[in-house]
């Protein structure tokens, strides 16, 4: 061990604690406190759960039993309570304070559906059980399928894709049925504006179709011009988010509507962004023929670090028969869940197929609906109009300081550029991380990807006014900072947070995906 | 509304911050044709006591799992969670934070995913894992497009006792990609003859085991059979406990792991979210193919350990059209019920808690195929294995649940045209107790 001028240790004294700071014998500083990795913590014998001793019958594995060790230790329950809890405090979170990630809608999540999803009549029932010991279940998936239909005014939703992403794979799936079912192969260009998440080309290419980029206009909306241009008879749809991940409403969807369906094509909206708009404008009145979802945008269930979402998607009548199985229908006072294509088939159906095992994320259901049904019709309303003045109280006061990327109003996100940073040496990313040190979030950044050093700040509909304030006195503050040349505030960002700034080049040019046994590495490095 | 902080003079005050007269000036860019008059047609706002008695009249009408005699598998299991996990989950920095993009402030994500990467390699007995997919049955849809990506061929071989709602996801993600899968036929109790259908042309062969019957394969030959071809092995699990007891995929020398995690940590929950697991070998040409995210090791400015999502130019947000899967949002709150239970469990516990399963079912499998008529069809299982009846197993399985006991799956419930339809895949876990079996063994008497 290294000592210094004082004759004290100017290591930490666990060497394991690897993420540890040096200037305490601990490694901990007060209330941030270091944490190895379990691996670094626990012992293979050690067992957080009281388990019966089994018998010791023989094994009838065919002879396959395990030989030799797993290689995972175990904690004892106060020792795991322990190490999650720490860890859980280098967390930033919704509870903690404002969380602006624009296009991501970190609103507050109520508890009371946490309670819900864990009634055991939902929490604690199985898939496949007899479908006449879950109509209470089904009943609910009916009911989230009515309030989502009643919404986006469409006649179908297919309640099973996992997340967004999964849920325009299942529209961009029942646009390719339908043209396969017309007979149309050549129909394989689809339309994406640049401005659209990756999520939307990747989907496309996923579902055999080539991405076309149509770009944005100077007012950040689809450049109409150019979108008529490469309409044609090859052309299969298009996929939009609107409002926009500008944080704008493409005010002539209506035409993009008619101009693609006139081309034979159909309108695939990324519905990223309903939170918007839910309860004041119903999709299916701008001519949408399938949008998916996010129950953990709009709805509000929790992100939990990067999911579980669910992505249910709505239909129009044109792609409503190639939705995928399973589904749910009512006949009389019974419900019943149709897992198979033969038995849509028989109902009429032509489902593309089936997306995933059982029947989408039901935990995420409950939830959803808990939100909707104790929101209201007014109640939703009042929260996308809430989430909208937000966003535009933010823009309002920023704009004088900060560079907003397009003139006007906006939807339920501000969009700013880097205009205001210029020549102070200070980039997007210094901005964002100078943000944390005031404990604060940062807001989306780099993205979209038609701004110069985007910053999409989505506020949400769930913070005060006071929250706003001090949250707009605080960005202020820092504008007028970088630009009277206080770079290093910026630069050295963040200061006060748990970590430093993190060596992602290093990470992604030698990837550790794994903890190894030290022996390993050093025999490794022999 | 309970949920909205703003007063009706917070709104006045903003709107003329903003410099407009009325929110409706805030829509303006709307069609006038969208613009509806009204709120929508749905019911007004609720207290959450109204909200409450809503869900609990529904829930009322399911039978929960922890009621009754509880058998029913294929796919999703019965087990414990210690109350810990769902403690842990539901503190607010994991439950309501969001992807890790801002590493600095969010290692808690972070390192829980580089320690369930750890511990899903060790356990599938692969080098490498990512940080979670949406479930088993999608995990191994995007093990086979990366097969393909990696052999750069476009046929996948589907063992036919494959979950067939595995079989559906891999078929329905495959086919639009001009990706051919073809499923062999099922066949309970045995391995479907996949070696024959390898070919040079073929990218993966996908085989899940224990299989959608509970059956136990070894793994070897195949593995050897498709790499003689220049394939890949892909091998699937539904009951992430099995690996407690039995031989690795890795010790059979799978190319690529997948599974569903859903036994330990996440519940029954009718089906989702649930937490698929997928592991590879350490090979540059597989990790850089992935789907998903993966945590890795870095430093900080100050030369701290710490963690970041890394190789993210295989992702959609960076690479677009040309990433390696659409996925965006995975399973993050699901892969940490994961984490915790298996840091609880350790090997020691988690051993255990295989053999006890192990027992529960070869005491169960013992003594219903006991019964007259009833065969068993499985020899080599784990916790789950599938019975012949004397008559279609759909009937018995409604008249058990008329006696409040859930006895299993029909396989007519997975398999269409009829020739499964007097098997029964029954599943035992820890959770079943003496009790339980003996009131599913005589009842079965009485109904066969």
């Amino acid at each position: 061990m290294a000592m210094n001028t004082q004759g004290r240790p100017s290591k930490p004294l666990h060497v394991f604690d690897a993420g540890a700071y040096d200037d305490t014998f601990s490694g901990s500083r007060g209330l941030d406190q270091a944490e190895p990795l379990i691996f670094e913590r626990g012992h293979f014998d050690n067992c957080g759960v009281d388990l019966e001793e089994p018998k010791g019958l023989p094994t009838r594995l065919g002879g396959l039993d395990r030989e030799g060790e797993i290689g995972v230790p175990g904690l004892s329950e106060p020792e795991t309570m322990r190490h999650y809890v720490r860890l859980s405090r280098k967390n930033y979170a919704i509870d903690l304070g404002l969380y602006p990630l624009g296009s991501c809608t970190m609103k507050h999540n109520p508890r009371l559906n946490e309670k819900l999803a864990r009634l055991p009549g939902f929490g604690d029932i199985h898939p496949l059980q007899p479908q006449s010991t879950v109509q209470g279940a089904f009943e609910l998936i009916g009911e989230l399928a009515h309030w989502l239909m009643t919404l986006t005014n469409t006649p179908a939703v297919a309640m099973s894709p996992k997340a967004g992403a999964h849920g325009e794979l299942c529209g961009m799936m029942a646009i390719r049925a339908a043209l396969d079912a017309r007979g149309e192969k050549h129909r394989r260009r689809v339309l994406v504006p640049e401005s659209a998440h990756g999520t939307n080309p990747a989907t496309a290419v996923q579902c055999g179709f080539t991405v076309d980029e149509i770009p944005a206009n100077e007012g950040g909306r689809v450049d109409m011009e150019a979108f008529k241009a490469k309409l044609g008879d090859d052309v299969a749809g298009i996929m939009l988010t609107n409002p926009n991940t500008c944080g704008l409403f493409e005010r002539d969807i209506k035409e993009i509507a008619d101009l693609i369906h006139e081309a034979g094509g159909y309108f695939y909206c990324d519905g990223a962004n309903f939170n918007a708009i839910v309860g004041r404008v119903r999709p299916g009145d701008l001519g949408i023929d399938a949008m998916h979802i996010n129950l953990h945008k709009t709805f509000s269930t929790p992100h939990g670090g990067g999911g579980p979402g669910s992505g249910p998607t709505v239909f129009s009548e044109a792609l409503a028969p190639y939705a995928p199985v399973p589904y749910v229908k009512q006949d009389g006072e019974t419900w019943t869940m149709v897992e198979h294509e033969d038995e849509a088939r028989a109902d009429g159906a032509d489902p593309f197929g089936r997306m995933t095992a059982f029947h989408g994320n039901m935990g995420m259901f409950t939830r959803a609906l808990s939100y909707m049904m104790s929101h209201g019709s007014d109640g939703l309303k009042q929260a996308a109009e809430d989430a909208v003045l937000n966003a535009n109280y933010i823009l309002a006061r920023l704009k004088h300081v900060m560079t907003p990327a397009f003139d006007g109003t906006c939807m339920h996100e501000a969009l700013f550029d880097d205009r205001f940073l210029k020549d102070t040496g200070v980039s997007t990313l210094d901005f964002a991380k100078a943000m944390i040190d005031e404990g604060y979030h940062p807001m989306t950044m780099y993205f979209p990807l038609v701004v110069h050093g985007a910053m999409l700040i989505e506020p949400t509909e769930t913070e005060s006014i006071g929250s706003l304030d001090r949250f707009c006195d605080t960005l202020e503050g820092l504008a007028l900072a970088a630009r009277s040349g206080e770079t290093e505030r910026f630069t050295a960002a963040p200061r006060h947070a748990p970590a430093k700034r993190l060596d992602e080049t290093k990470a992604a040019r030698n990837p550790v995906l794994r903890w190894t046994p030290p022996q390993d590495s050093a025999q490794a490095a022999e | 509304m309970r949920y909205l902080p703003l007063t009706p003079e917070d709104r006045q005050a903003m709107l003329k911050t903003v410099g407009v007269s009325s929110i409706d000036a805030l829509f303006q860019d709307v069609p006038e044709a969208a613009r509806l008059d009204g709120p929508v047609d749905l019911p007004r706002r609720a207290t959450e006591l109204e909200v409450e008695r809503a869900f609990t009249r529904m829930a009322r009408k399911n039978t929960a799992a922890g009621e009754v005699p509880f058998f029913v598998g294929a796919g999703a299991y019965k087990h414990h969670v210690p109350a810990t996990v769902d403690h842990l989950i539901q503190r607010s920095e994991y439950l309501t934070s969001y992807t890790p993009y801002q590493p600095e402030i969010s290692q808690g994500t972070l390192q829980t995913l580089f320690e369930f990467q750890t511990q899903v390699a060790a356990l599938t007995g692969m080098d490498v894992a990512n940080a979670s997919m949406y479930d088993g049955s999608t995990s191994c849809a995007e093990a086979v497009l990366m097969a393909c990506r990696i052999t750069k061929r476009n046929r996948a071989v589907l063992s036919g006792n494959l979950h067939p709602h595995y079989a559906g996801a891999t078929h329905t993600l495959a086919k639009y990609m001009d990706i051919d899968t073809v499923s062999q036929d099922a066949q309970p109790g045995s391995l479907d003859d996949i070696a024959a259908s390898i070919d040079d042309e073929t990218a993966c062969v996908v085989v899940q085991n224990p299989d959608v019957f509970g059956k136990v394969h070894d793994l070897e030959p195949l593995a050897n059979a498709a790499h003689a071809k220049g394939a890949l092995l892909i091998a699937v699990f539904t009951e992430v406990v099995s690996l407690g007891l039995m031989k690795s995929p890795g010790a059979m020398d799978a190319d690529i792991v997948v599974g569903e995690g859903q036994s330990l940590g996440v519940g029954l929950q009718f089906g989702g979210p649930y937490v698929g697991l997928f592991a590879c070998r350490n090979d540059r040409n597989f990790i850089r193919n992935m789907p998903g995210r993966l945590a890795g090791e870095t430093v900080d400015a100050d030369g701290r350990r710490g963690f970041v999502l890394t190789l993210s130019t295989r992702e959609q947000h960076i690479r677009r059209d040309k990433a390696t899967s659409n996925i965006c949002t995975n399973s993050g709150l699901m892969a940490l019920a994961w984490t915790i239970h298996m840091t609880l469990l350790g090997q020691s516990g988690f051993s255990k808690l295989a053999q006890l399963n192990h027992e529960r079912a070869c005491e169960l499998a013992d003594r219903l195929s006991a019964l007259p008529g009833v065969e068993l069809v499985t020899d080599a299982f784990f916790n789950e294995f599938t019975l012949r009846l004397p008559k279609p197993a759909a009937g018995v399985v409604d008249a058990l649940a008329k006696k409040d006991i859930l006895a299993g799956v029909p396989a007519s419930r997975l398999y269409r045209g009829g020739a499964f339809d007097d098997l029964l895949i029954v599943a035992a876990t820890e959770t079943n107790t003496e009790a339980d079996l003996g009131a599913f063994e005589s009842a079965l008497k009485e109904v066969l």
